[in-house]
């Protein structure tokens, strides 16, 4: 296997197909488009079905379609797109269909669409935010897993940066634990047998009328608390003896990441960690990190939103400084000087200075 | 008295008959007819008289399924009053 | 021989020799008890539809996409494999579901509220892409699950629970006849528009059904059944005048007909 410069957009696709994504629909928008378009290029290829949906609404319905078949399958957008596609994210997280879905954000901004959603009912999705081109192509086999594995829909959350960045990438099909079968999903096969299967996010089953809420909705909420146990990841570096610790997630962790150890060689005592699951969030790294420190700063390219998790995660031990802000460019891409190293080291040393900065 | 023939008949499940008259009038021997007691649903049923002719038009009608259409081998003969 | 104007003993299969002709519920039910109101026409169209399926044979390849309304209670009893979808996105989800089972006979079962008004583009975008999947829209004129509100398909004049002197077209606008708007597109193979409201339109209400699931099945491209239902309890009407008003009332403007066949 050879490395290949790709683009992110390229890469995330190529690598979904090789994690045996066969259905893709979508809906162009920048900067997600170009990963609609590498489905629609190459799912064919391999026998695979890419639709241009003629709405978002459209898009994530006829995933759900293909995913109660039994096959793996994807859709995706931005953070507009993802918001209409709210009300069947939701239900698709109550019929307990295996769906990935690319967010290629403009900017970090939807990180409460990402990890809280704006879907009615208590419902989770797993939300994976790569930092580059390569864990992304990593990051994306392993939601098509985790995706079957919990029955769970499962986010990638990108931006510009990840969308448009070339890397050199080498991409094959990686291996994971075995998975049960997917008995569940329809075929047609047991028509008229009495055992005819029924996909349904209203815990309604054959033969059974009464809808029965409160242990449905119980239920769900015991696999989200699994999901929770099992699969918080997060990367950390310099924690030991860190005066203050920087938590940043996806492109802009990248940037922050390099000032941290440019600042540590310097003997700056600063320490780093980046969640890679937004949901579940890694909440007792966080914590446990916040007991050898003094405080902690969260610099994210918003107004404040991971923040409310970082002070869940501290409740108190430390304080919590906002060092992250609104960086963009003209036409809102969400691409902005905080995607440099001038701008990430300006605020982490007002964050050692105690100075707050403004969003 | 005269007879009359009927060449079906049909078996009716009254006790979840919601009484909504569809099956009366898309009888076209009108051998159907509202009964006067009531159902445990507290609903009139319909009830047979001589003269079916075993067509299923009930049966098509009835949005909860309570018929269920034989035809004889043999038409019945009934003496009736006229 | 039976004597007088007795009536006649049903509460049991005929003891003389007789063939039953046909049963309680068609095969693909699972049970005959559903809560839908007395003198509902949606019951009547779905054994009509279960019944076209198995007469094709197709018992063990269908799946139903299914809407949100009244119908949707009967998906505790269809003995097809089924998914239920959104309310209104019924024909997306059954795209997805055709384009991964091509062999699948995938249909969606959706009122006019789900069809007409909420998942409008739905479903003609998925007619003119030529999708190969059968939609069957159950058109009773109103939302009947939420208590009788005027929908898309009201007919002028129709009282509904909004439009209580009935919808006035100055004020309630037109009503859409998606039937013919959908012939229209090119995608489109087969579209037909019947109703429950007597026994022989009923039988022809099943005909249809199998014309169209046969254009599916043939690979033709999109095929529609619209079928419209009585809905005595949205109506404010008696129940037994139901199948009258279906006919005079809602089947005057929305007109039956095969409208395209190919
Ligand atoms: C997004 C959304 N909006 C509103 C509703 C409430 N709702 C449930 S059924 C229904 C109308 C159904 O009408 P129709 O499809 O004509 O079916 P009918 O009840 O007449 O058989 C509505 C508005 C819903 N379930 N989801
Ligand atoms: S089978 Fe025909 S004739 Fe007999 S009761 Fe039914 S509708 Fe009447
Ligand atoms: S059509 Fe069925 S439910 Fe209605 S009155 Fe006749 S038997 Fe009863
Ligand atoms: S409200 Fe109308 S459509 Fe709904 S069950 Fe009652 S009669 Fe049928
Ligand atoms: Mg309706």
């Amino acid at each position: 296997m050879t490395r290949v410069l790709m683009e992110g957009s390229e890469a995330m696709a190529k690598a979904a197909i090789a994690a045996g994504c066969r259905f893709f629909s979508g809906y162009p928008m920048t900067p997600f488009t170009e990963t609609l378009e590498y489905f629609g290029k190459h799912l064919p290829d391999v026998g695979g079905v890419s639709i241009n949906a003629e709405s978002e609404l459209e898009a994530i319905g006829m995933a759900w379609g293909a995913l109660a078949t039994g096959a793996r399958a994807a859709t995706g957008s931005t953070g507009q797109g993802l918001a209409l596609m709210q009300e069947s994210l939701s239900e698709i997280t109550r019929a307990e269909l295996p769906l990935v879905y690319f967010n290629m954000a403009r900017g970090q901004g939807d990180y409460y669409q990402a990890t809280r959603g704006g879907g009615h009912g208590d419902y989770r999705n797993i939300v994976l935010a790569p930092i580059d081109v390569n864990e992304a192509v990593e990051l994306t086999q392993l939601a098509f897993y985790l995706a079957d594995l919990w029955r769970n829909p499962v986010q990638i959350y990108g931006d510009y940066l990840l969308a448009h960045t070339n890397e050199t990438v080498e991409i094959s099909t990686m291996e994971f634990p075995p998975l049960p079968p997917k008995d569940w999903a329809v075929d047609g096969s047991l028509g008229g047998t009495g055992k005819s299967r029924n996909i349904n996010p209203i815990g309604m089953s054959k033969l059974k009328h009464e809808i029965e809420p409160e242990a449905f909705w119980r239920r769900l909420h015991v696999k989200h608390k699994e999901i929770e146990q099992a699969e918080a990841r997060y990367e950390e570096e310099f924690l030991e003896g860190a005066e203050m610790l920087v938590v940043a997630f996806g492109t802009v962790a990248r940037f922050v990441r390099y000032v941290v150890r440019e600042m540590r060689s310097e003997g700056i005592a600063v320490g780093y960690i980046r969640p890679i699951t937004l949901w579940p969030f890694p909440y007792e790294a966080i914590s446990n990190a916040a007991q050898n420190t003094q405080k902690v700063a969260v610099l994210e390219q918003n107004g404040g939103q991971m923040i409310d998790d970082v002070r869940l995660a501290v409740l108190g031990s430390a304080p919590v400084v906002a060092l992250g802000g609104f960086s963009s460019d003209e036409a809102g891409f969400g691409i902005g000087p905080i995607h440099g190293t001038d701008n990430i080291r300006d605020r982490i040393e007002h964050g050692l200075a105690g100075q707050e900065v403004m969003p | 008295m005269t007879q009359i023939k009927s060449r079906g008949t049909v078996n009716i499940a009254t006790e979840r008959c919601k009484g909504c008259e569809l099956c009366i009038p898309v009888c076209k021997p009108e051998v159907l007819r509202m009964s006067t007691n009531r159902n445990k649903l507290g609903m009139r049923y319909p009830e047979l008289l001589p003269g079916c002719t075993g067509c299923t038009a009930c049966l098509l009608m009835c949005p909860d399924f309570c018929f269920e259409v034989y035809r004889y081998q043999e038409p019945i003969l009934h003496e009736v009053d006229v | 021989m039976s004597s007088g104007s007795d009536i006649l003993q049903t509460d049991a299969p005929p003891s003389q020799p007789a063939e039953k002709l046909c049963a309680f519920k068609p095969d693909l039910l699972l049970s005959e008890d559903h809560h839908l109101c007395p003198g509902c026409g949606e019951p009547i169209a779905v054994r009509m539809m279960l019944e076209a399926i198995k007469e094709l044979e197709c018992s063990r390849r269908a799946v139903g996409v299914i809407g949100i309304g009244c119908y949707t209670a009967l998906t505790g009893i269809i003995d097809t494999d089924l998914v239920q979808a959104l309310h209104g996105r019924a024909p997306s989800v059954a795209t997805g579901t055709k384009r991964m089972l091509p062999n699948g006979l995938v249909y969606t079962l959706q009122g006019d509220g789900d069809m007409v008004n909420e998942g409008l583009q739905e479903v003609i975008h998925s007619a003119a892409r030529g999708e190969n999947i059968t939609c069957i829209l159950l058109n009773n004129g109103v939302f009947g699950e939420t208590g009788g509100h005027m929908t898309a398909s009201t007919v002028v004049g129709q009282r509904t629970k909004n439009t209580i002197d009935g919808r006035d077209a100055k004020e309630h606008g037109q009503p859409i006849l998606i039937s013919e708007m959908l012939a229209q597109l090119s995608g489109t193979a087969y579209v037909a528009r019947c109703g429950v409201f007597n026994a022989s339109q009923t039988v022809h209400t099943k005909r249809i059904l199998r014309k169209a699931f046969q254009t599916q099945l043939d690979g033709k491209g999109f095929s529609f059944v619209e079928i419209l239902t009585m809905c005595p309890t949205g109506w404010f009407v008696p129940v037994p005048e139901g199948p009258d008003y279906l006919e005079n009332v809602l089947g005057s403007v929305h007109k039956l007909g095969e409208l395209k066949c190919e």
